[in-house]
């Protein structure tokens, strides 16, 4: 007999590969780091009405504790090598949303002669959220796209995408 | 980065000096208030100097200017000052209408004034908001950032945006308020101006919070206008100088409002705490200022007549605009065409950063948290 | 004080120093040369009639065609609540203009940023660095001829459109 069908409301049977991931997707600590306009939208984001922590994102101060780096604002050229800097530091599996047009594609700014026309061309970005700058609705369905990609990776299978980051 | 000519004593008579020692604070820090950058020379957890490395965020936005036009440049000046873009858009709208001599018809001037002080009122919620969380208190945080949401709600429904509002045109205001506009506003002022009593008992007066902010890098009224500090940076040493009351503009002449000073109750005059009690007084007098504005508004347009290639004559021209930081100095040259020669945006968290040097001298590097946090210093205002 | 009577007074006392004054414009200024604009500012500053206190702001102008630089400095007296504007012109080739810092401090962050952003020199002053531009940055943006750099530090400064 086997041990499902002796409790069954107890056990849940599920792939080792789902159970890791939900378990990472369930507490994405996010690193704070307000560059522009954009960290008043994440600040509000964070706050009561949006809450982020909902979904597992609590903000951390050190780059050393994040799981997630959200680019919130524009990146100009004296901080694209910083910024290069912070991401390396964060432990890996690492992921990076790109909020706001400025930090996508350099958005009003791409006149400006000390703007990095996009966070793309410093490190490499998992999600990119449009707005100018978006809502703290878009930055969370930003985050669920990000648990959404967090959910499809393989750790078991050799030679995968995920162990390749990792 | 060189630190010559910044070596001087600080004074221990404890006989507890130590070696100094070098540290850096930012560009990623969460209390800077955006990317700011300090180099610390500290001796143990005395500051000799805090020496402000900025530019972090400089977008070059008055090079912009000089590309876009007149009318293209007013969504840039919303990123000027993002917590509160409202005024940074009346300052740029009344330079280009008093360069190229535009009236701005009555009911448009009091729409610009409800959306300006709609937007102090967003703006000093966060600044008092965020500099109790700098200090250590999360709670409070969350309430003022509720009652920042219904703001923005308000300005969202004004404009369609929450943040970066883009409201003005040069000329008057983009649109009309909505219908049943005053109504929600009261409904909000109603609810609000007995929020500002319940901040008080929740954190102002609180005692760890009043050591935290009494006495801590005082400002006497002399060093400030030597160092062109304005604002409630400026009222909180105790001069009454408002330019909405001083040199007024708009309608604000019209208009009865108090302008509250710093009165040292807690310790030295022009300390961070006295800086702190002007943003939360003028958050009642922002309300009152609303209330007057929604009884005395006529009908009419909003918005005059303005050509779509302005072309201001030959010449310069300098406003001055009480923003939420204070004194914001539009300048414009002309040189008779579409787009402007020339732009400069002096901006009051420029001048508050200036000074930090000179304050941070002498004190405990927790305190330099507090410092910049009573200043109320927004990076991209510094940089542009 | 109305301009003119500030002008007069100014006129007064360093006649040799003012080239030009200007009333009819928005905001009426004197033109002073730049190697007495020390003076020119102590005086403006520590005369009690006058008695401007404060330098709310100060710009640079490049005018290319008239190839010339112009530094304007917006002064503001908080005592008697009046206003003037002082330019100094200077060559574009090599601008340099005393420091007014020991007058002012905020003269000290503005002229920083004018010296970062048009290359003029302010000799005197007591800090003379880059303030927004990084420190190895070459050239001065707000030029009217200035050319942005290809890359920064090996990251591109272009962008392909993606409407084609």
């Amino acid at each position: 007999m086997s041990l499902i069908n002796s409790v069954p409301e107890m056990v849940v049977t599920t792939k080792l590969d789902e159970v890791l991931n939900w378990t990472r997707k369930s507490s994405v600590w996010y690193m704070l780091f307000g560059l522009a306009c954009c960290a008043i939208e994440l600040m509000q984001t964070g706050g009561p009405r949006a809450d982020l922590e909902r979904f597992g994102a609590a903000p951390r101060a050190t780059p050393r504790q994040s799981d997630m780096m959200i680019i919130a604002g524009t990146l100009t050229l004296k901080m694209a090598l910083r910024t290069k800097v912070l991401y390396d530091q964060m432990p890996d599996p690492k992921y990076v949303i790109s909020m706001g047009s400025c930090s996508n594609c350099g958005g009003l700014f791409q006149l400006a002669y000390s703007v990095c026309d996009g966070v793309d061309k410093v490190i490499p970005v998992d999600v990119y959220v449009p707005g100018c700058p978006p809502r703290p609705e878009a930055l969370t369905e930003g985050l669920l796209k990000l648990q959404e990609k967090m959910m499809q990776e393989r750790w078991l299978v050799r030679g995968s995408s995920a162990q390749a980051a990792a | 980065m060189s630190l010559a000519g910044y070596e001087f004593e600080v004074q221990r008579d404890d006989g507890l000096a130590t070696e100094e020692m070098t540290l850096n604070m930012g560009p990623q820090h969460p209390s800077t208030h955006g990317v700011l950058r300090f180099v610390v020379k500290a001796d143990g957890e005395i500051m000799r100097t805090a020496l402000p490395d900025i530019g972090y965020l400089h977008r070059s936005i008055e090079k912009i200017s000089e590309k876009v036009g007149y009318h293209g440049f007013m969504p840039y000046t919303d990123r000027v000052d993002y917590v509160s873009a409202m005024q940074c858009n009346q300052g740029w709208a009344m330079v280009c209408e008093r360069a190229a001599g535009i009236e701005v018809p009555r009911r448009g001037e009091f729409c610009r004034i409800i959306a300006c002080e709609l937007g102090r009122i967003a703006s000093h919620l966060l600044s008092v908001g965020t500099m109790v969380m700098d200090i250590g208190g999360m709670t409070p945080f969350t309430h003022a950032i509720r009652e920042r949401e219904k703001v923005n709600n308000l300005l969202e429904d004004l404009c369609g945006a929450r943040l970066t509002f883009n409201y003005m045109r040069i000329g008057g205001v983009a649109w009309d308020l909505p219908p049943g506009y005053a109504e929600q506003v009261t409904a909000f002022l109603d609810r609000f101006e007995p929020f500002i009593a319940e901040y008080n008992d929740l954190i102002s007066y609180n005692k760890i919070y009043v050591e935290r902010l009494a006495n801590v890098a005082a400002v006497s009224k002399e060093e400030a206008i030597n160092y062109n500090l304005v604002g409630p940076n400026l009222r909180g040493c105790g001069f009454q100088y408002d330019v909405r009351r001083d040199e007024p503009y708009s309608i604000y002449p019209e208009l009865d409002f108090d302008v509250p000073v710093g009165t040292g109750e807690v310790g030295t005059l022009g300390d961070c705490f006295d800086r702190y009690m002007v943003r939360i007084k003028e958050l009642k007098e922002s309300c009152k200022i609303v209330r007057q504005c929604l009884d005395m508004i006529p009908d009419g347009p909003v918005l005059a007549r303005v050509a779509k290639k302005l072309k201001p004559p030959v010449g310069d021209a300098h406003v001055r605009v009480e923003a939420s930081r204070g004194d914001m100095g539009w300048y414009v040259v002309s040189d008779g065409s579409e787009f402007p020669y020339r732009t400069k945006i002096r901006t009051g968290s420029f001048s508050a950063m200036s000074i930090v040097d000179k304050l941070s001298r002498g004190i405990m590097i927790a305190d330099l948290i507090a410092l910049i946090a009573s200043l109320d210093v927004v990076a991209p205002e510094v940089d542009r | 004080m109305s301009p003119t009577e500030i002008h007069q007074r100014l006129q007064d006392q360093h006649d040799d120093a003012i080239t030009a004054f200007e009333a009819d414009a928005l905001d009426p200024f004197v033109l002073v040369k730049s190697d007495s604009i020390v003076e020119v500012c102590q005086f403006l500053h520590n005369d009690p009639d006058l008695a401007f206190d404060c330098l709310t702001n100060m710009s640079g102008v490049d005018f290319l065609k008239e190839e010339y630089i112009q530094v304007v400095l917006h002064l503001y007296s908080y005592t008697h609540r009046h206003a003037i504007v002082v330019k100094v012109n200077m060559s574009r080739e090599e601008p340099s203009m005393p420091s007014v810092e020991t007058i002012w401090k905020a003269a000290n962050w503005l002229e920083r940023e004018i010296y970062d952003l048009l290359g003029v020199v302010f000799t005197g002053h007591s800090d003379l660095r880059r303030l927004l531009m990084p420190e190895d940055w070459v050239g001065h943006p707000l030029r009217k001829d200035f050319i942005e750099p290809e890359e920064y530090h090996g990251i591109s400064t272009r962008r392909e459109s993606l409407l084609k």
